[in-house]
């Protein structure tokens, strides 16, 4: 028989047992008339031979082995009953673990989400990631995009691997439907969603024929491009798109929701239908090889033979290839700084969590050690130590999971609002949600919290002198206990002190970045990137032509002061840094100096409010045919020329073939946004006039170029009249990433900002939760001192002397709490400072700060407690001893 | 009180287990045959019999029936299972090597020991 049928056949076997044990003793009844007893004596003796009937039944009960199984269903009875018993007690308890758990699992869950699930292709482990490595160093690192003809020679001569490409390509899409839009593109192998393991949704996948440069030129769609622009309707395969200029037939819509990296893309042409120079180039890296190792092929046979094409292409082409190797790795989602903000919000909820499981298990003890007279009496009628911790522990574990339920609840309401509002889109948001993991993880921490509060008064219980609380009847408390209370305020006020720095940093943090000046002034400029019409591009005199048209018809709209265009705009995503030197000798790769190189028409300036310090600014007189021209920024100046006047200097860049001529100096601008610019590794600056770009990057930089506008009006009521001004004859030319600098200056501050209000957020549930102990704890052991305190009046204490008594206790517990936490508290915010920018490690004022708010606000919530003791009557309080 | 058995640990079980494997029998003719065949030199104490018994029971080495016994009531008769065979053979043969054992220690002569 399975334990469990013994345990639901629990009726029938103690039935069974009864007639076993009757049949026993009446057998030896009878035996024992036969041998000459009377049958009283009879039945005294085989009774007392059997021994007590209630314990053999007993032990023959334990021998079922499902004793602990019906003791258990007995406790969760018993703390049921119990907690419906106290019905505050229970919903304070619950609310605290609610939130405790309910906020730790929404950060776990988007941890898991993000962080730990692996892409969602086929066998994700099986996906590498292919990169370049060089044997030296630059500003960036040694890991570098493929180029493709490196990409070419690896792909033919490892045959571990099954390898594809693919690239960003992003440009103007147009449809026989609507009008033109801008979107991102992927050029791909045509293996690519093979390597994934992704079938295609709709038409079909690229084919090897379609992979080369005489091929019909073909796309594939997004599933929401097609839902977009064709209505979901089949009639969209077969029919043209215009991308970048060149028309495809559309033959497949993707899988809808399917995502390269973290993104959707919306247009995929073939890679080898590109013809442009740049998959020809040793020299242009930033192809993206993935691979999925074959059967049978492991990573290390992978590696190897990937380093030896590295070995022979560096003989081969040493000019470009050499110190290069490959090398592969797990393909990963790349998350940035939200790894770290991650983990830093997990660690703050875990302190609140921490807190609350802190006060909860003071609560616990108050009633265990007010309870302790029902347990001796317990124990003193048979009952076991161990049955009796196990009780206790049952009662927590019930208020644990029950808590743990409603926190899960919680984190699946409060999931999507999280995400939402994660500064400037959370990556790989699609992947958060509450499946069995996230489920175990919150069943984990419930029961972990549940052991963690109900561990103290489970062991206090029973450990206590029984004769010793029989005899004292539950009113004075033992040291031990007292100690134990003790010690959960000191670790609630040290927890709180970690939240509470960790939320002052922040706070002055933000404090200290917003009163930054970003070095430029960013009220009333719009932004937005621009993508000329394709036509226009094939020619750098009418691209040219093109800029100059689009600016002078964009400076007669009503509203607009001043225009400029400019390739990479202050605090919004994207750089463009390059290599420079000051002296005409080439220096080696390695030791080039980098600077943000911005290509600007000349009112750049006066539409971003840029201070001039020297010289001048690039003017119309600066175009092709005259003098290579640069204006330096003071850091570039400070860097370049240190005690120098730049002025008339000369500056070799790889843009301009010939060296260009410093001609002015202009005020520093925080281009990386407030909070990151002061730790930018390349904080130097340089414009040069885009009239001087040559020739053949025109249209590259032509792809790059946004216009920047300052306006007399509301910026964003700019937008739709620019819109209609730059569409352009063909209707083919658009603006995207359309935006104010106010907003950039406001995102750039983002993380901090989001971060201060969780933060705050925790700090100040940690601050209420841990008030909330410390008057809980005082009250209890006050009340538990009444007969003490009594005492103590009747012999001549006055009220103001028990106040002042309890209050310094408090406040010694208090400050033991503020040591404690103190250290923690500078680990907290030197980890902050190495993870957030702009954070500074120390912070003493605010922690100052920090420790007084949290000293008042603990003696505020002991001043009550304190109070009701002083004012106890004397008679009545020794009168109850 | 449970009373201090005076079998050497976990005898017991051995000695049921032999009794059971004569025939099915119920609890309380064990406690007789044990009593009766080793003449009363082991005083079995019938409180820890039963919990023995069901503890035997759960380990599947006995298994139990209702049935009449000639006296006409009902009782439960145990019976040896295949397991509860194997088990007694085992321990019969180890404790047979054990009394073997401390018999030719303590019939040792004296100076035997070189």
């Amino acid at each position: 028989m399975n334990w469990w049928k013994r345990l639901f056949l629990k009726r029938k076997l103690d039935y069974q047992l009864e007639r076993e044990l009757t049949f026993h003793l009446e057998q030896h009844v009878a035996d024992l008339i036969t041998q000459g007893h009377t049958p009283a004596e009879a039945r005294g003796l085989a009774r007392l031979e059997l021994g007590g009937p209630q314990q053999v039944k007993e032990q023959c009960r334990d021998a079922r082995g499902t004793r602990w199984l019906e003791d258990f269903v007995q406790d969760v009875r018993y703390a049921l009953r119990t907690l419906r018993k106290r019905p505050g007690f229970t919903a304070m308890a619950l609310a605290t673990l609610a939130l405790g758990t309910g906020a730790t699992t929404v950060m776990f869950t988007v941890i898991h989400g993000v962080l730990l699930k692996p892409f969602a292709y086929r066998e994700p482990a099986r996906l590498l990631r292919l990169q370049e490595q060089t044997n030296w160093n630059t500003a960036l690192g040694n890991l570098w995009g493929f180029t493709y003809p490196n990409y070419l020679d690896c792909k033919s001569a490892v045959p571990a691997l099954d390898m594809a490409v693919w690239t960003i390509k992003r440009g103007t899409a147009t449809t026989a439907s609507g009008l033109a839009e801008y979107v991102d593109g992927v050029e791909a192998s045509n293996n690519l969603l093979a390597v994934l393991g992704v079938n295609i949704g709709q038409g079909r996948a690229f084919l090897v024929e379609d992979d080369g440069p005489a091929a019909t030129p073909v796309a594939l769609i997004s599933h929401r491009l097609w839902q977009r622009r064709f209505g979901a309707s089949p009639t969209a395969l077969g029919s043209e798109i215009v991308f970048d200029g060149k028309s495809y037939r559309v033959i497949g819509v993707l899988p809808a929701g399917f995502r390269l990296a973290d993104s959707e893309f919306d247009v995929w042409t073939p890679i080898g239908q590109d013809t442009s120079p740049r998959l020809k180039s040793r020299e242009i890296h930033g192809f993206r090889v993935w691979a999925r190792l074959r059967p049978d092929a492991t990573l290390a046979q992978a590696s190897s033979e990937l380093s030896i094409v590295g070995r022979r292409l560096e003989q081969q082409y040493p000019k470009s290839n050499k110190g290069r190797t490959f090398i592969a790795s797990q393909l990963r989602p790349i998350v940035g700084d939200t790894q770290s903000t991650l983990w830093l919000l997990l660690s703050a909820v875990g302190l609140v969590l921490l807190i609350a499981c802190a006060n909860i298990a003071s609560l616990l003890l108050a009633r265990a050690v007010s309870n302790e007279r029902e347990f001796s009496v317990r124990v003193a009628l048979g009952a076991g130590r161990g049955r009796l911790a196990r009780q206790c522990l049952t009662e927590s574990a019930v208020l644990a999971v029950a808590g743990g339920a409603l926190g899960i609840l919680l984190a699946a309401l409060g999931i999507r609002p999280f995400t939402t509002f994660w500064p400037g889109g959370l990556p790989r948001a699609q992947e958060v949600g509450i499946d069995w993991r996230v489920l175990v993880f919150a069943l984990g921490i419930s029961i972990a919290s549940g052991i963690l509060f109900g561990l103290a008064p489970a062991l206090r219980a029973p450990a206590s002198d029984l004769e010793q609380s029989l005899r004292a009847g539950g009113r004075t408390v033992a040291g031990s206990a007292r100690r134990l209370h003790r010690s959960f305020v000191v670790a609630e006020i040290a927890i709180a002190m970690v939240l509470l720095t960790a939320a002052g940093v922040m706070g002055r943090t933000m404090l200290r970045l917003s009163s930054l000046d970003p070095g430029v002034d960013i009220h009333n400029v719009l932004t937005a990137r621009t993508a000329l019409s394709p036509a226009t591009l094939q020619n750098p005199d009418r691209t040219r032509a093109a800029w100059q048209d689009l600016l002078d018809r964009a400076r007669r709209i009503p509203g607009v002061r001043a225009i400029a265009a400019i390739d990479t705009v202050p605090m919004r995503e994207g750089s463009n840094e390059i290599n420079y030197s000051s002296s005409a000798a080439t220096p080696r790769e390695e030791q080039k100096t980098l600077v943000l190189a911005n290509s600007a028409t000349p009112d750049y300036l006066k539409v971003a409010g840029i201070p001039l310090r020297h010289g001048r600014f690039i003017t119309e007189s600066d175009r092709r045919g005259t003098q290579s021209v640069a204006v330096i920024d003071e850091v570039m100046a400070q860097q370049a020329f240190p005690g120098e006047d730049p002025i008339g200097k000369q500056i070799w860049i790889g843009i301009v073939p010939d060296p260009v001529t410093v001609v002015g100096v202009v005020g520093h601008v925080r281009q990386w946004g407030l909070a990151s610019d002061d730790q930018a590794t390349v904080r130097a600056q340089l414009y040069y006039p885009f009239a001087q770009v040559p020739d053949a990057l025109v249209r590259r930089w032509s792809e790059l170029m946004s216009i920047i506008v300052r306006t007399n009006v509301d910026p964003r009521t700019l937008i739709e009249p620019l819109r209609q001004a730059m569409r352009g004859g063909a209707g083919d030319q658009v603006l995207y990433e359309i935006g104010t600098l106010e907003e950039f200056a406001t995102a750039s501050l983002a993380r901090q900002r989001f971060l201060l209000l969780l933060f705050g957020v925790f700090a100040a549930l940690a601050l209420l939760l841990a008030c909330v102990g410390i008057y809980g704890v005082l009250a209890y052991l006050t009340n538990q001192r009444t007969p003490e305190i009594g005492l103590r009046m009747a012999l001549g204490a006055t009220a103001t002397t028990v106040l002042g008594m309890i209050m310094r206790e408090s406040l010694a517990m208090i400050l033991t709490g503020v040591a404690a936490g103190s250290l923690a508290a500078f680990v907290a915010s030197r980890t902050l400072a190495h993870l957030v920018d702009g954070v500074r490690a120390s912070e003493p004022a605010t922690l100052v700060l920090m420790i007084l708010l949290l000293i008042l606000a603990a003696m505020l919530a002991s001043f009550l407690p304190a109070r009701r003791a002083s004012r106890i009557d004397p008679m009545k309080a020794l009168r109850q001893e | 009180m449970p009373t201090k058995s005076d079998l050497p640990q976990g005898t017991l079980d051995l000695l049921i287990l032999k009794v059971v494997a004569l025939g099915p029998v119920h609890g309380y003719a064990i406690a007789q045959r044990l009593q009766q065949v080793s003449k009363h030199v082991v005083q079995v104490p019938q409180g820890s019999l039963y919990p023995a018994l069901h503890r035997l029971e759960n380990r599947g080495l006995l298994t139990a029936d209702w049935k009449e016994t000639e006296s006409g009531r009902d009782a439960k008769f145990y019976r040896l299972t295949r397991k509860g065979k194997a088990q007694l053979e085992a321990e019969a043969a180890s404790w047979q090597r054990l009394v073997n054992a401390i018999g030719l220690i303590l019939t040792m002569s004296e100076g035997g020991a070189e």
